[in-house]
């Protein structure tokens, strides 16, 4: 597979305070590429020196083959962003901003079936100042996808949306990679990582730490499997310590948790089972990336 | 220039749309007009050379005009424009700075044009205002004094830090500079050192500039120069202090 997207050795600092401290990556066509972090790691900058947005102080970046710094025009017209702390004139009508940006771009898409798959079909005549934060958040992706872009860059793209929408723009996400494009998500919710991302550049404190698949980065991890479930009428924890792939049994109240590798689940059902124990709440919990950056860092991500 | 056209008129839908701009650069003068107008009439006055006082004021009241746009309407939208990110999402196309800049320049000269035409209208209408002596002449000198002015709306839009610092600035200039340069009220009534101070001041020299033009049909050639230079000295810093984000 090519590369679209090649950073060697970036670096970039505001004054004193160091942002990005020689990062390098590359991002292959057609992959929904991650990059995740606490607020304040480094993630914007690195995209925003990508984008052509800010001129990095040191590094290479090559974006589709180009400069972004020299050949600013020829790449805008060929990738798509949407950004954090971007806004449009709260007055600005929906039908007027697509119209407008689509007038700065050498080649469009239709606007119109966007906003229908964005589901802002009947918002079409609405102000910007009077969407809700989940509309403005689609408006701007519909406006990152006007061009037809090779690369899109969503930064932050589900902050301020409820579940729902967060799964639904999720699956909206998928379909673009779908189309052959390139997508680069930059986002601090590493459940949203984990469901979205074909690979994930973990970055923190402007360095990249690690580098992988969702999946490949949780099993080196060789984290424990959780089994939970509450059982009042207290039996033998022991039966459970022998079970097969059963690291550690402990017990918080009538809260027993039962942790291990392997298909933990189904061995710790079947000794419940034959004690005639069948608690409602039985429930696993796998490793998850939350887990992988725990592991890394000494620290969560959300702080 | 791609997207200069719709950009300019999406703007234009914009200012209209926000009813304070409106009042201050549109209706606030020719309010003005209407009030002095119907305490004062707008009769030949041989203390005043054989004009009225509309025809006295109308110069006036054009600098009024590009003066709240230079000095408020300017600075303000874009400061806004920078503090929410508006500006920052256009940088992130492939439109141009200069197209982003000279929509909001064409903007503001096309608003200002009718407010102009809207005084003169209603003058003419209501007052038998005098038609301008230098006949279309005084358009070029709107057309230099406005872009002077505008220029200097685009240093102090990029100077201040945020769009609340520049209203307060801009009307801590714009309102002493107002009464001072014959603007609101004609500069003859005042002091003699009062005049002096006038002199210093560049909305003075805007209205000095239309004034000559409108009543005299004469070039103040003094007020050309400090105006133009004004506009160079404008254009030049401005590209230096304007900033994105």
């Amino acid at each position: 597979m090519s590369n679209v997207i090649e950073v060697h050795n970036l670096q970039k600092s505001y004054g004193q305070e160091v942002a990005v401290g020689g990062v390098s990556f590359s991002v292959q066509k057609g992959e929904i590429f991650s990059v995740v972090g606490p607020n304040g790691a480094g993630k914007s900058t690195i995209i925003e020196t990508i984008i052509g947005l800010r001129k990095a102080d040191g590094g290479q970046i090559s974006v589709l083959g180009l400069d972004p710094q020299q050949d600013a025009r020829e790449l805008g017209n060929r990738i798509g962003t949407q950004l954090q702390q971007a806004a449009l004139p709260d007055r600005m009508k929906v039908w007027e901003a697509l119209d407008l940006y689509a007038s700065f771009y050498e080649r469009t898409i239709p606007w119109e079936p966007l906003l229908e798959q964005w589901g802002l079909g009947d918002k079409r005549n609405a102000q910007f100042g009077n969407l809700s934060g989940g509309q403005k958040q689609r408006l701007f992706i519909c406006l990152a996808l006007l061009n037809d872009p090779e690369i899109v860059f969503l930064d932050e793209l589900t902050t301020g949306l409820d579940p729902q929408s967060r799964r639904a723009t999720w699956e909206l996400v998928t379909a673009i990679r779908d189309q052959g494009k390139t997508v680069v998500v930059i986002s601090h919710y590493m459940d949203e990582v984990e469901a979205l991302a074909d690979r994930v550049a973990i970055i923190d404190h402007g360095q990249l730490i690690a580098l992988d698949t969702p999946a490949n980065l949780i099993n080196e991890l060789h984290g424990e499997t959780k089994v939970h479930f509450t059982s009042s009428n207290g039996f033998e924890l022991n039966l459970l310590s022998a079970v097969d792939g059963v690291t550690s049994v402990s017990q918080d109240n009538n809260h027993i948790t039962v942790s291990g590798h392997g298909s933990l689940l189904a061995r710790v059902a079947a000794v419940l089972a034959q004690q005639n124990v069948a608690p409602a709440d039985l429930r696993v919990e796998h490793p998850s990336l939350e887990d992988v950056f725990l592991k890394l860092t000494g620290k969560t991500i959300v702080n | 220039m791609k997207g200069f056209t719709k950009l300019t008129y999406t703007e234009l839908k914009l200012q209209i749309r926000e009813p304070i701009a409106v009042f201050f650069t549109l209706a606030f003068p020719v309010m003005l007009l209407v009030l002095f107008g119907a305490i004062f009439g707008n009769e030949a006055d041989e203390t005043l050379s054989g004009y009225g006082r509309i025809d006295l004021s109308v110069p006036g009241y054009i600098g009024m005009i590009i003066g709240t746009i230079g000095m408020l309407g300017i600075p303000v939208t874009l400061a806004n424009y920078r503090d929410l990110g508006i500006l920052r999402r256009l940088r992130a196309t492939p439109v141009q700075s200069g197209t982003v800049l000279w929509s909001h320049v064409v903007t503001q000269v096309v608003i200002a044009f009718v407010g102009i035409v809207l005084l003169f209208v209603v003058g003419s209408a209501f007052y038998d205002l005098r038609a301008p002596d230098g006949n279309a002449m005084v358009i070029p000198a709107i057309v230099i004094g406005a872009f002077s002015f505008f220029a200097i709306g685009f240093v102090l839009a990029g100077v201040m830090p945020t769009a609340r610092t520049a209203q307060v600035v801009g009307m801590a200039i714009f309102y002493p500079m107002l009464f001072l340069s014959g603007a609101a009220m004609p500069r003859f009534i005042m002091p003699e050192i009062v005049q002096n101070i006038s002199q210093l001041l560049p909305l003075t020299h805007v209205v000095i500039l239309i004034e000559d033009l409108w009543l005299h049909g004469t070039w103040n050639l003094t007020s050309l120069a400090v105006v133009v230079t004004m506009f160079v000295v404008g254009l030049i810093v401005s590209r230096y202090t304007f900033r994105w984000e």
